[in-house]
């Protein structure tokens, strides 16, 4: 005889939320987590109540008043008329500026030299281990500091350029003037103009993009597309018949054909910067400042992407190399072929690191008194209306936007160069 | 994640809690030091020496304070900052006093939540150029780079300035005196400007004093006096009449040479009252009778101070002008010691 008896129906009891092992890490969890956000609470609470109480209650109505204080590298109109949200935005194009500039820059150098390192030369494979090793080592504000100082005391000032016996001169056919000002170099100007397309109407973020430039772009990448084609067309002669008819005269007038037809028809012609009063006019003005942070940010970021190049290139096998060498690839063909495609994978996700901490070291500009956002928002207004707190939560904010965006354009990259497993 | 959100926010509260705490004098009193802001280095104003010591103008503000409240004028601690950190050193109680040629403007008093003390320096805003290049107005300016001190009304001034004369300038933003001085003299900018002592100063200490000029112009109004955090009086109090006691000297001719024999007592009631030896005034302010008698002898009274850093017979070379005693036809006058 056999009886079947049902497990015991157990009641639930409010001490089973401690005795009971399969609840009892979630009670942990739930209590610790009351008691972090009440202790938030009570610090914003002790804040605010500060706060009040010196007077200073949290209020951004200052963004809207007018700034009073002139930025001398502005991408958009601003005036010292402007509002000191207006100011905070010139300050955010210009952290993004040199953050884009820095993060090319650093890439590029970054891969050259992280592959040199590997290099069987002995003498550049030294080299480059001492480059990394020395900017790896130095903080990065002092090598901003120092380059600053460098193009400061080295470079002639502007009026070193004046008069019959001049002791500096322009170099390029009088096109660029390097001076201890800065770098003064043409400027691309259309006699035909589009004009300008306005975005944002009058707000703060109000922003103007040239319409010649949108229209010169579109006729690169129409030319590039078209190039690709005439690759991938190639590509299919090529793996019918075993022939690859010659391309790169299609290629290049793809390309080239369109933007120059479409330049010429916009009027293009180079604005050359000349010595006028004080200074020079005319031409793009790349300040000093902006120069400085830019080398120093790229060159030190480029000795902490070298050694990810150097750890993605040997964590692919010895085999591999070889095999490729065995069907009769040429070295450079077997890096750009077969190694660098499969070390990407090991390389981008502590490259994305290192893009984000490029960024967040742009903030180190006030050194060199380039006017990024911590500069304007974090510096001068922050110091003219003594808006401490309220300054800071948004900085904080600007920052973690553009980390977060760059982390998250970086990982979709990531995933689309992932090893696909079938 | 947390730890650091939890962290951030501590450190904010701990900033709030700090600037909310009153009685500075008894947290002076219980420290032995005083807190004092000064420059990152003016000579004149505010600058070490070479064995370390500080010395300058703004400097004997600071010892004044210090020997009026501790009796040593010599128990300060000097606190560097810049025109950018200064306010948020004095807002979070790092210092308890800021005398860093720091101008009284409205929204400094009234929206940034400080009290200026009084006044010890009258100045005004002008620019230094060097002399080979032939400019001999400001209204020549126009396309000229401008070295300027980040955070500072002279910006502001500087910006006014060129906006109601329709020149333009190129602004070169910067942090501390001695980097301005670096662009300036390697031809970085054409022109420096802040305020005309602060020229004067910085001319002082270059090799060739003589090639650059300070042009006429003197383009704004900027009274210079030390500063306290708003809302703690007795403290204000203290500050405001340890400043007013040095005027108040060279005015009845208390000198650090005389003071000894005039402590001992005169026929003018206001100099025993300042000297203690007349009065509660000492015990009124929370502080011993020889208060005033201790803050003149830190470093002498104002005009002895003017005359030791930054006076006639110094590098610098300013003259009284506008900070003579109003019986010399300046703007000196303090309220009477009763």
């Amino acid at each position: 005889m056999t009886t079947l008896t049902d497990p015991p129906k157990e009641s639930f009891r409010l001490s089973m939320l401690i005795y009971d092992t399969r609840y009892r890490s979630a009670t942990i969890q739930v209590v610790a987590m009351l008691g972090f956000m009440l202790l938030a609470a009570w610090l914003i609470n002790n804040t605010a109540q500060n706060l009040n109480a010196l007077g200073k209650p949290i209020d951004f109505g200052f963004l809207g008043e007018s700034a009073g204080y002139d930025i001398n590298q502005r991408l958009i109109d601003y005036s010292s008329r402007s509002s000191h949200m207006r100011a905070a935005f010139v300050g955010l194009l210009n952290t993004l500026v040199v953050a884009v500039l820095g993060c090319l820059t650093a890439t590029v150098l970054g891969i050259i030299i992280g592959v040199l390192r590997l290099s069987k030369n002995w003498l550049i494979a030294r080299i480059m281990t001492v480059y990394v090793e020395m900017f790896r080592n130095v903080p990065v504000l002092l090598w901003i500091v120092f380059l600053m100082a460098i193009l400061i005391e080295t470079l002639p000032p502007p009026n070193a350029f004046r008069g019959e016996n001049a002791t500096a001169t322009m170099v390029l056919s009088d096109s660029v003037a390097f001076t201890n000002r800065g770098v003064y170099v043409p400027e691309p100007l259309f006699s035909r103009s589009l004009g300008d397309l306005h975005l944002f109407g009058e707000s703060a973020v109000r922003f103007d993009i040239s319409l010649d430039l949108v229209v010169v772009l579109i006729a690169l990448i129409g030319g590039i597309i078209g190039a690709r084609m005439v690759k991938k067309r190639a590509d299919r002669i090529q793996e019918a018949t075993g022939d690859r008819p010659t391309t790169w005269y299609l290629v290049l007038g793809l390309i080239a054909v369109p933007t120059i037809i479409v330049m010429a028809a916009l009027g293009f012609h180079l604005g050359y910067p000349a010595l006028k009063g004080f200074n020079f006019q005319g031409g793009t003005h790349m300040r000093n400042s902006l120069i400085a942070l830019w080398l120093a940010l790229s060159l030190y970021t480029a000795a902490f992407i070298a050694e990810n190049v150097r750890a993605g290139i040997l964590a692919i096998s010895k085999g591999q190399t070889e095999a490729a060498g065995a069907l009769g690839l040429r070295p450079s063909r077997i890096m750009r072929l077969v190694v660098l495609p499969q070390a990407l994978r090991v390389i981008i996700p502590p490259l994305i690191s290192q893009y984000l901490n490029l960024t967040k070291n742009s903030s180190l500009a006030i050194a060199v008194g380039y006017m990024d956002i911590t500069g304007t928002l974090g510096g001068i207004t922050m110091n003219q209306t003594g808006r401490e707190l309220e300054c800071i939560l948004m900085l904080m904010l600007v920052y973690l936007v553009i980390s977060l965006t760059i982390s998250f354009v970086m990982n979709w990259y990531n995933e689309s160069v992932k090893l696909r497993e079938r | 994640m947390k730890k650091s959100v939890f962290l951030g926010a501590l450190t904010v509260a701990g900033l709030a809690a700090g600037a909310a705490a009153a009685g500075t004098l008894d947290d002076v009193k219980a420290r032995g030091k005083l807190n004092c802001g000064v420059t990152t280095g003016l000579v004149g104003f505010a600058a070490p020496d070479a064995n370390g010591t500080w010395d300058g103008f703004d400097v004997g503000i600071c010892r004044a304070v210090a020997a009026a409240v501790l009796g040593d004028p010599t128990a300060v601690e000097f606190v560097p900052t810049t025109g950018k950190t200064r306010f948020t050193a004095l807002a979070s109680g790092e210092i308890d006093v800021l005398a860093r040629n720091t101008t009284w403007t409205f929204s400094r008093d009234v929206d940034l939540k400080f009290d200026f003390v009084g006044v010890n320096y009258y100045d005004g805003q002008g620019f230094m150029v060097p002399k080979a290049l032939g400019v001999s107005s400001a209204k020549d300016l126009d396309g000229a780079t401008v070295c300027i001190q980040t955070g500072t009304t002279t910006e502001l001034n500087l910006a006014d300035f060129f906006r109601s004369n329709n020149i333009s300038y190129e602004p070169v933003p910067i942090e501390t005196n001695a980097e301005a001085q670096q662009q300036y003299l390697a031809g970085a900018c054409d022109v420096y400007t802040t305020d005309a002592s602060g020229l004067a100063a910085t001319r002082a200490t270059f090799e060739d004093p003589a090639a650059h000029i300070v042009l006429p112009e003197i383009i704004s109004k900027e009274p210079l006096g030390p500063l306290v955090r708003h809302g703690d009086n007795e403290w204000g109090d203290v500050v405001r009449w340890a400043l007013n006691a040095l005027i108040a000297a060279e005015e009845l001719g208390i000198t650090s040479a005389n003071i000894a024999e005039l402590s001992a007592g005169t026929n003018n009631p206001e100099i025993n009252r300042i000297l203690g030896t007349e009065g509660t005034l000492g015990e009124m302010l929370g502080l011993s009778p020889d208060w005033a008698k201790n803050a003149i002898m830190a470093g002498g009274n104002y005009g002895e101070l003017f005359e030791k850093n930054i006076g006639a017979s110094t590098p610098i070379g300013l003259s009284r002008g506008l900070n003579a005693q109003w019986t010399d036809g300046g703007l000196l006058y303090t309220p009477p010691f009763r």
